[in-house]
């Protein structure tokens, strides 16, 4: 057991972060270095840490604030699955920031809250106590925030200020449940989950609502979703960030966290509070569809869709059988990675075309081929056509309801598949069918920075639904920590 | 050298005040010199009460009740400390703003002289046993604070500061009578010694008086009224040193009556009017504070609200008790509460005076943009905010969680929510100047540019109220030196 691990996992981020914040504008090389390497280097760690966590070795690190209060970062299964996830798309966005940001204004700004944003998400990953966890997720709300008003323009300010009137009270919310709990239990420990059978049934279902609430606005669950979509006025490299990685999947990490770490899947099961959970999620999933196919943005409808496939993880965990937790866990990898696609085509066509509007996509097929076809993956992926990535989480999540005793949920993805189809069929139709009107701008996809990330995670939503059966696969991983949880 | 250690803070601001009137020319330099030895030698102080628990001196050899009796617990040296702090870096902000005038100006001439004195009483107040000799310190804290308001002489001010001393002179007369009826019952005006004697009424009468007193001079509502025209209408480094020090004093002198003193007078009825007044300070101030449209105005209607959660601590004190670790837990709170609140609003205020000083206004349009021109004073501002509103992670955060946790599990929800709502009111009134530093459309085109190096003086004010929050369990530890019984078993039985 030792404390460096976690801490210079955590430090592989922050550090970059506080250095590049004094970097002058101008020094584009040392800030791409500090960024690439702190990638890098947290890459090299994920990947020994999960020989270590496979091999049944702890590695936890503890700071004390107060009698009773106190930080502690430690590694386990999950920890690992979304800082790995994290990880590689830092390190993806990074390449693609520099790209797509180029020398435009408050880089060192920028840049460095991108750091701290993904030091926040890894010490959100690596929280052991319910409290620890919090922290970090209140430093992702603030270190978020000036990434979204990065452009400084009516719009981002708006979209910020949304952001943190949904956030802030979600916090609220949050902190309520939390000490609630701890006032009676003492410090909640993920490891080593305490007796919460010394507070009332009805408090206990009360403080699980407080904390869906604040997880909940995080991870856009209907009605709390609100900000998503205004949040797309952010630069490109910063709405891929917040919806695959940083923001909706911390509130979803958080659901998961909740149901198997905090209250257990007996508890959970035993007030029954699993199955409204369950049901608010489904409906997320159907009303975010809705909402998208009604969308005329590219980057709107990917927002939408955004709304939608999060609560694919949160119905699996609400739903805590064996097949729906391996379905929600691996969805939390799949979606990261079909969804930074999506969201790094968008940039793609955005910059390189000027192409915002989905009527503005006709034809580009032809003239952004690289790019089209990564979107394209993407788009197949969140339909869930195999063998792209996306079909192995929903293939696990209905076999999850059946055997859950749910076989709603099996409708629920039938139609949730098919609204999805509905709005990317029409658009893989224009880009790869529709004829480029006359007057149409210049495109190109001269930009190696901002084409490569999004050709790897197209590469990688592919691979990790052909490869889902290798041991290394997230499919792997997510039954592996599915397998701890179980009875 | 106890002796020395523990005096000097006191002597070394009364002197180099003496010495700044008399040499002017010097003035600024000799103030800031007292403030890092003053800094230095509270650390030393602090460094020896950790290791050697708390230290008592009789200046003279004289022992209570005769002679002037010093004490430096975890609870006095850790305010001095932090007022050290905060002193320091605040005297060398002001460097430029009164060296600029001259030393003909008045304001050139008064402020270094009027501040040491500022600092002389603060720390008498937080190293006295005695209540004469706290109240002295008082004196001489709020006349020279009255000063302060009024330096610029401008018609605003002075109406403030007029303002100002009504209100504190009623709350010096008020202590005065109950220190008096405390000696004439006791013989007797030493703390030490009075909690050893059994109490009658009269002691709780004049508990009643101080209280009322030093109430009003920590401007707990509805004694706020002069705090924010007195706060906003002084130049941005005495509003820093009004802010964020002198209501302290008061407050501390307030912890050592009813938890050293006379915990067992407490009644539940007092308990909850001191709560109760406090809550309504949190939710009252930050509700004007929203309504502002000046920045000075909001950080000093702020202050009222931050002062509020205070007097949280006279309810949750013992609340938590039973199986929890954290026994003593809102009473610490309060003082890191105290303590992240002093070097917060600290900063604000500097930054807010760097802010003015590169717009030539403080109106709220006027920081459009300003995150683009002046970066680090920004961070600066939105560090310290992150501290006022209680996020994590900084010492508003610690405080407010260990309040959060005496609230629910001494079952009194009612507190707890009042902390969530102010939290949520804060992020609202700080929110407001914030949004406009990132909003670049319609900001103003030619700035006075501010020197990189006082921009960086707030962001060390602000980075300590965050590592406040980071390395708590040291100062946690601290503050138990010496703690009164009743911090952990609350003021009722």
């Amino acid at each position: 057991m030792t404390a460096v691990l976690p801490v210079l996992i955590l430090a592989t981020s922050l550090v970059p972060a506080l250095l590049i914040f004094w970097l002058p504008e101008r020094a584009w090389r040392a800030r791409a270095w500090l960024n690439l390497g702190g990638a890098a280097v947290k890459i090299l760690l994920v990947v020994f840490l999960m020989v270590e966590v496979a091999n049944g070795v702890t590695h936890e690190a503890r700071l004390d604030l107060a009698p009773g209060l106190y930080l502690l970062l430690r590694v386990d299964a999950l920890t690992l699955l979304f800082v790995s996830l994290s990880a590689f798309l830092w390190l993806m966005t990074t390449i693609y920031a520099i790209a797509y940001l180029g020398d435009g204004p408050n880089l060192s700004r920028f840049f460095g809250f991108f750091s701290l944003c993904v030091a926040a998400t890894t010490g959100l990953a690596l929280a052991g106590t319910l409290i620890t966890f919090f922290i970090f997720f209140e430093l992702l709300t603030l270190t978020t925030w000036p990434l979204v008003v990065h452009k400084e323009d009516a719009k981002s300010v708006k979209a910020g200020r949304l952001y943190l009137a949904y956030s802030l009270p979600g916090s609220a919310a949050l902190l309520v449940a939390i000490i609630w709990l701890e006032s009676a239990t003492g410090p909640v420990i993920f490891a080593e989950p305490g007796d919460l059978r010394v507070l009332s049934d009805a408090s206990l279902m009360a403080i699980f609502a407080l904390f869906a609430l604040g997880v909940g606005v995080k991870a856009a669950l209907f009605p709390l979703h609100g900000w998503l979509p205004e949040a797309m006025a952010a630069p490109a490299p910063v709405s891929a960030l917040l919806h695959a990685v940083a923001v909706v999947k911390a509130g979803a990490f958080g659901i998961v966290r909740l149901i198997y770490d905090v209250f257990g899947i007996a508890l959970t099961a035993e007030l029954g509070v699993g199955l409204p959970l369950a049901l608010l999620a489904a409906f997320t999933i159907l009303w975010g569809s809705l909402r998208a196919l009604q969308q005329t943005e590219v980057k709107k409808r990917l927002a939408f869709s955004t709304v939608s496939q999060v609560s694919y993880i949160i119905l699996g965990a609400a739903l805590a059988g064996p097949y729906a937790v391996i379905g929600g866990l691996v969805h939390l990898v799949h979606q990261g990675l079909m969804k930074i696609t999506l969201f790094f085509c968008a940039g793609l066509y955005d910059e390189r075309a000027g192409i915002t509007r989905i009527d503005q996509l006709d034809g580009i097929g032809r003239r952004m081929p690289m790019t089209s076809i990564c979107f394209t993956i993407g788009a197949m992926g969140m339909i869930g056509i195999p063998p792209v990535a996306g079909f192995v989480s929903k293939f696990y999540l209905g076999l999850g309801g059946l055997q859950a005793g749910e076989p709603w949920v099996v409708g629920v993805l039938a139609a949730s598949a098919l609204l999805n189809a509905g709005y990317f069929l029409p658009m893989l139709y224009r880009i790869w069918f529709g004829v480029a009107p006359a007057d149409a701008p210049q495109a190109d996809e001269r930009s190696l920075g901002m084409l490569v990330p999004a050709v790897a995670t197209a590469a990688a939503s592919l691979a990790a639904g052909l490869f889902a059966g290798a041991a290394i696969s997230p499919l792997a991983w997510a039954s592996l920590i599915a397998a701890g949880y179980l009875p | 050298m106890t002796t020395l250690l523990l005096s000097l803070p006191v002597a070394l601001p009364l002197l180099a005040a003496l010495l700044a009137v008399a040499a002017s020319r010097q003035a600024a330099g000799l103030a800031m010199a007292t403030g890092f030895l003053v800094l230095g030698l509270s650390v030393w102080l602090a460094f020896e009460v950790a290791a050697a628990g708390p230290i008592t001196i009789a200046l003279g050899g004289w022992e209570a009740p005769l002679g002037i009796v010093l004490r430096a617990d975890g609870l006095g040296a850790g305010f001095l400390v932090v007022s050290a702090m905060v002193m320091a870096v605040v005297l060398v902000a002001a460097q430029p703003s009164f060296e600029d005038q001259g030393q003909e100006s008045r304001a050139g001439f008064a402020f270094w002289p009027l501040a040491l004195l500022l600092f002389a009483g603060l720390n008498t107040a937080f190293l006295s046993r005695d209540l004469f000799n706290l109240f002295v310190a008082l004196e001489l804290l709020t006349l020279s604070a009255i000063a302060l308001v009024a330096i610029e002489g401008k018609a605003g001010s002075v109406t403030a500061a007029l303002r100002y001393m009504v209100f504190a002179l009623l709350g010096s007369v008020l202590f005065l009578l109950g220190a008096a009826l405390a000696y004439a019952a006791h013989a007797t005006l030493d703390i030490g010694l009075l909690a050893q004697v059994e109490l009658g009424w009269p002691m709780a009468a004049a508990l009643a008086l101080m209280t009322m007193g030093l109430a009003i001079k920590t401007a707990l509502f509805p004694f706020h009224a002069w705090l924010p025209p007195a706060h906003a209408g002084a130049p941005a480094p005495a509003s820093a040193m009004l802010s964020a020090l002198v209501p302290k004093a008061s407050f501390v002198i307030l912890l050592r009556l009813w938890f050293d003193l006379a915990p067992e007078l407490a009644s539940p009825l007092l308990l909850a009017v001191l709560g109760g007044l406090g809550a309504v300070a949190v939710i009252h101030g930050s509700l004007l504070a929203i309504g502002q449209d000046r920045l000075k105005l909001i950080i000093a209607y702020s202050t009222v609200a931050q002062l509020g959660y205070l007097f949280l601590v006279f309810p949750l004190a013992g609340g938590a008790g039973g199986a929890q670790p954290w026994s003593a837990g809102a009473w610490t709170a309060a003082s890191f509460h105290a303590f992240a609140h002093m070097l917060a609003k600290a900063a604000m205020f500097l930054a807010a005076g760097l802010f003015l000083r590169a717009v030539g206004h403080d109106r709220l349009e006027g920081l459009r943009g300003l995150a683009r021109a002046m970066p680090i004073a920004c961070f600066a501002f939105g560090l310290s905010a992150i501290s006022l509103m209680g996020l994590p992670l900084s010492g508003g955060f610690t405080a407010k969680y260990l309040l959060l946790t005496s609230a629910f599990a001494s079952g009194q929800w009612g507190w707890g929510l009042v902390l969530v709502a102010g939290g949520l009111l804060a992020a609202i009134y700080l929110f407001r100047p914030l949004n406009l530093m990132f909003s670049k459309e319609g900001a103003a085109a030619s700035l006075t540019p501010v020197p990189r190096w006082e921009q960086v003086l707030p962001l060390l004010l602000a980075l300590a109220a965050v590592l406040l929050g980071l390395f708590s369990a040291g100062p946690f530890a601290f503050l138990q030196i010496g703690r009164p019984g009743a911090a952990a078993e609350g003021l009722l039985p």
